[in-house]
C-alpha cells in the first residue's frame, strides 16, 4: 500500500488538479454559471414588464367609477368594469359551490375510506386528466351540456366549465393535506369509539382545513383568470346582472340565465378594439384582475407555509 | 383541537360509558356518510368519461360526413359548410415547438440555478469576504433572497393568459418587428424568414408561449434535479469534475428522465393554451414555415369561431375539439407515465 502510494503522486499532474482560471474546463464552467444567472434574470424580465405595464396603463384610468360604472362605448370617456367585476365574482362562486364538496368529498374518500381500492386509482387517474385538460375543452363541455340544454348563455354554464378545471387542484391538495395528518391523531379518535364518519369530521378534516384551504384559494385564483371557458358559456354582457332579489328563486335563477360579463372577457374583447378609450379600459381590468389573482394566489401560499412548519 | 375532543368523549359518555359503541344514529350517518364519499368519487371519474363522451358524441356528425377529408382539408369557410383543420394542427404543433424550445432553455437555466444553489452560494461567499456572516440579517439574507426569485417564478404562472395576450399585442409585438423586418429583409430566402410580420404572427405568440411554460417546466426540472441522491454528487466532485462538468455528465443525465417528463408536461400545457394564441397569432389559416406568418391553432380556432358559430359550424368544432383533446390526452399521458418511471429509477438509486 504505502509503496503504491508513494508511486501514485509522480503520474498525476499536479496544477491539473488546481482550481485555477487557467484551465479551459474552469472557465467553461464560470461562463456556464453566469450564462444561467443570465438565464434567470432574463425570465424575470416579463413578470416585471408586465406588472409595470399594469401599474402604468392600468392606473391611469382606475377610480370609483371603475367599480361602480358599466364599460364604456367607443370614443365615450369614463365608465368602468363594475358589472364584469361582480360576473367574474358570481361565476367563480357558482364554480366553488359545485367544485368545493365534489374535491373534498372525493379526497376523503380516496385518502380515508379506501386509499388503495381500484375507485380512487381510477380517481387519481382521472383528477391528473383533468389537470391537464386545455381549458377551452371544459368550455366546450360546459356549452354541450348546459347552453345547448339550456337554450343560452349564462352565468351558470360559466361556472360549470371553471368548476371542472378547480376540481382536480381542490381534489389533489386535499387528498394531500388528509394524508398528512398523523395517523397517531387519527388512532386515538378511533381508540375513543369514533365512527368513521366522526374521525373525519372532527380530526382529520379540522386538522387538514389549512391545507385544503391552500387548494381551494390556488383553485379560485386560477380560475377567477380562466378565458377560455367562458368565452361561449357565459359569453359577455354590456349592462348588470338583473337585480330582482325580493322575489325569490324561480326569476332569479330566470336572470342568471343570461350572458354575463367578466373581467377576462372584457380584457379579450376590448384588447382588440381600434378605440384607445377601451383599450385603456382592457389595462385597467387587467390590472383588477391581477391584483385579485395575486392576492388569492399569495393568501394561499401563506397558509401553506405557514401551516407546513 | 381540545374542544372537538371533548366533545367527541361526552358523545361516548351520552351512551352509558366512555369509548362505547357507537349509537344506531351514528352508524346511521357514518354508512350514509361513506356511501356519500364513494358515490362522489364515482362521479369525478364518470365525469371525465362523461366530457370525452359529450365531446365524442357532439362530433359524431360532422366526423361521419367530413371524415379524414377533415383533417387534411386547408380552408376553414362556414358559409359554403367547408371545414379543415391542417393548418391549425400544424400551427398549434408548431407554435407549441417554438415555445417549448424557449420554455425549455431558460426554465431548465433556472431549474439549475435554483437547484444548484448558485444565488446563495454566491451572496454567502459576498457576505462572508465581507465579514458579515455572524450577523442574523445577512446570514439569512442569501436563503431569502433565493425563495423570492423562486416565488416570483411561480407567479409567472399564476398571471392569467389573457392578461399576458393584452401585454403581448402592446409590448413583444412591436419589440420583435424591427428584427424581424430586418432578418426577413436580409435573410428572406431561409424558410423561416419567408414572410414579414405584419403584426400578430407564430413569433409573438411562441415567444409568450414560452414564457407561460417556463413555470411548469423549471419547477418540476427542479424537483428532478434536487431528487438526484447527495453520494452520486458527492462522487462526481470526488473526481474532481467541476461544477458544470458535474452538472452537466452526472446530474442531468440522472435526473434526465425527470426533466423529459417535464418537458412533455410543458409540451401538453402549450398544446392547449388558448388565449395567448387567440390574441397574438393572427387567425389566419396559412400553412407556412415562417416564423412571422400569421397562424391559427386548434385552441384558437374554437375561441374565435365558437361564439357566433352555426349548427354546422358548431358540428365542425366539436371535430376539433376531440382532435385537440385526443392530441392533448395522449401528450399528458405519456408525459405522467415518464415522470412516475423517473420517480421508480432515482428509488433504485438510492
Amino acid at each position: 500500500m504505502a509503496a503504491m502510494a508513494s508511486e501514485v503522486p509522480l503520474e498525476v499532474d499536479l496544477p491539473q488538479l488546481e482550481r485555477s482560471l487557467r484551465h479551459p474546463r474552469e472557465i467553461f464552467s464560470y461562463f456556464m454559471s453566469l450564462l444561467t444567472g443570465a438565464a434567470t434574470l432574463a425570465a424575470m424580465f416579463p413578470l416585471l414588464s408586465v406588472l409595470f405595464l399594469l401599474i402604468r396603463r392600468g392606473a391611469q384610468t382606475l377610480g370609483k367609477a371603475t367599480f361602480t360604472e358599466l364599460p364604456p362605448a367607443a370614443m365615450m370617456p369614463g365608465g368602468g368594469i363594475g358589472n364584469a367585476i361582480a360576473g367574474t365574482i358570481l361565476i367563480v362562486f357558482i364554480a366553488t359551490l359545485i367544485s368545493v364538496p365534489i374535491g373534498i368529498l372525493a379526497a376523503v374518500y380516496t385518502a380515508e375510506f379506501a386509499p388503495e381500492s381500484r375507485i380512487t386509482q381510477a380517481v387519481r387517474f382521472a383528477a391528473k386528466v383533468l389537470t391537464g385538460l386545455p381549458s377551452i375543452l371544459a368550455g366546450v363541455f360546459a356549452f354541450a351540456i348546459v347552453v345547448m340544454v339550456t337554450g343560452g348563455f349564462s352565468a351558470p354554464a360559466g361556472g360549470v366549465a371553471l368548476a371542472l378545471l378547480m376540481i382536480p387542484t381542490i381534489l389533489l391538495t386535499a387528498e394531500d393535506a388528509i394524508l398528512r395528518v398523523p395517523s397517531r391523531m387519527r388512532e386515538a379518535a378511533i381508540g375513543m369509539g369514533a365512527t368513521p364518519t366522526q374521525v373525519v369530521r372532527k380530526v382529520l378534516l379540522p386538522t387538514a382545513l389549512p391545507g385544503i384551504l391552500t387548494g381551494i384559494m390556488l383553485a379560485i385564483a386560477r380560475a377567477a383568470g380562466e378565458t377560455a371557458p367562458l368565452l361561449f358559456t357565459s359569453l359577455f354582457s354590456d349592462y348588470w346582472m338583473s337585480r330582482t332579489s325580493p322575489e325569490f328563486l324561480p326569476k332569479t335563477i330566470g336572470d342568471l340565465m343570461k350572458p354575463t360579463a367578466s373581467l377576462a372577457v372584457l380584457i379579450y374583447n376590448f384588447s382588440g378594439s381600434p378605440f384607445d378609450n377601451q383599450i385603456a379600459m382592457a389595462w385597467t381590468a387587467a390590472l383588477v384582475l391581477v391584483v385579485i389573482v395575486l392576492l388569492v394566489n399569495i393568501a394561499g401560499q401563506r397558509l401553506a407555509a405557514h401551516y407546513h412548519r | 383541537m381540545s374542544s372537538e375532543n371533548v366533545e367527541l368523549t361526552a358523545a361516548g359518555a351520552a351512551s352509558g360509558n366512555i369509548a362505547g359503541a357507537p349509537r344506531f344514529v351514528e352508524t346511521l350517518a357514518d354508512r350514509v356518510f361513506r356511501q356519500t364519499t364513494f358515490a362522489i368519487a364515482v362521479l369525478t371519474v364518470g365525469l371525465t368519461v362523461y366530457l370525452v363522451y359529450t365531446i365524442g358524441h357532439a362530433a359524431m356528425p360532422a366526423l361521419e360526413t367530413y371524415k379524414f377529408r377533415f383533417l387534411t382539408g386547408t380552408t376553414w369557410d362556414a358559409n359554403r359548410n367547408e371545414f379543415g383543420v391542417l393548418p391549425a394542427i400544424v400551427g398549434t404543433l408548431y407554435s407549441s415547438i417554438l415555445g417549448l424550445i424557449g420554455g425549455t432553455l431558460f426554465g431548465l437555466a433556472i431549474a439549475v440555478f435554483l437547484s444548484e444553489h448558485f444565488l446563495s452560494a454566491g451572496l454567502e461567499s459576498v457576505i462572508g469576504a465581507l465579514g458579515l456572516e455572524g450577523r442574523r440579517f445577512w446570514a439569512a439574507l442569501p436563503d431569502g433572497i433565493e425563495n423570492v426569485l423562486r416565488t416570483t417564478i411561480e407567479l409567472l404562472a399564476a398571471i392569467p393568459s389573457v392578461v399576458y395576450g393584452l401585454w403581448g399585442i402592446f409590448v413583444v409585438i412591436p419589440w420583435v418587428r424591427p428584427p424581424a423586418d430586418w432578418l426577413h429583409n436580409h435573410l428572406g430566402w431561409i424558410p423561416f424568414f419567408g414572410t414579414a410580420l405584419s403584426g400578430p404572427g407564430l413569433l409573438p405568440a411562441a415567444i409568450v408561449l414560452a414564457i407561460m411554460v417556463l413555470p411548469t417546466i423549471s419547477a418540476i426540472a427542479r424537483d428532478a434535479l434536487i431528487a438526484v441522491p447527495p453520494k452520486i454528487r458527492e462522487a462526481a466532485f470526488g473526481l474532481g469534475a467541476t461544477r458544470w462538468e458535474a452538472i452537466l455528465a452526472v446530474f442531468i443525465p440522472t435526473a434526465a428522465t425527470g426533466i423529459f417528463g417535464a418537458i412533455i408536461l410543458g409540451f401538453g400545457r402549450a398544446l392547449g393554451e388558448t388565449m395567448a394564441l387567440a390574441m397574438l397569432a393572427g387567425n389566419a389559416n396559412v400553412l407556412s414555415w415562417s416564423l412571422f406568418s400569421p397562424a391559427n391553432t386548434l385552441a384558437a380556432l374554437l375561441a374565435n369561431h365558437f361564439p357566433e358559430a352555426g349548427t354546422a359550424e358548431v358540428g365542425a368544432l366539436m371535430y376539433a375539439a376531440l382532435v385537440l383533446l385526443a392530441i392533448t390526452l395522449i401528450v399528458n399521458i405519456i408525459g405522467t407515465v415518464i415522470l412516475q418511471r423517473a420517480g421508480a429509477q432515482l428509488k433504485g438509486l438510492r
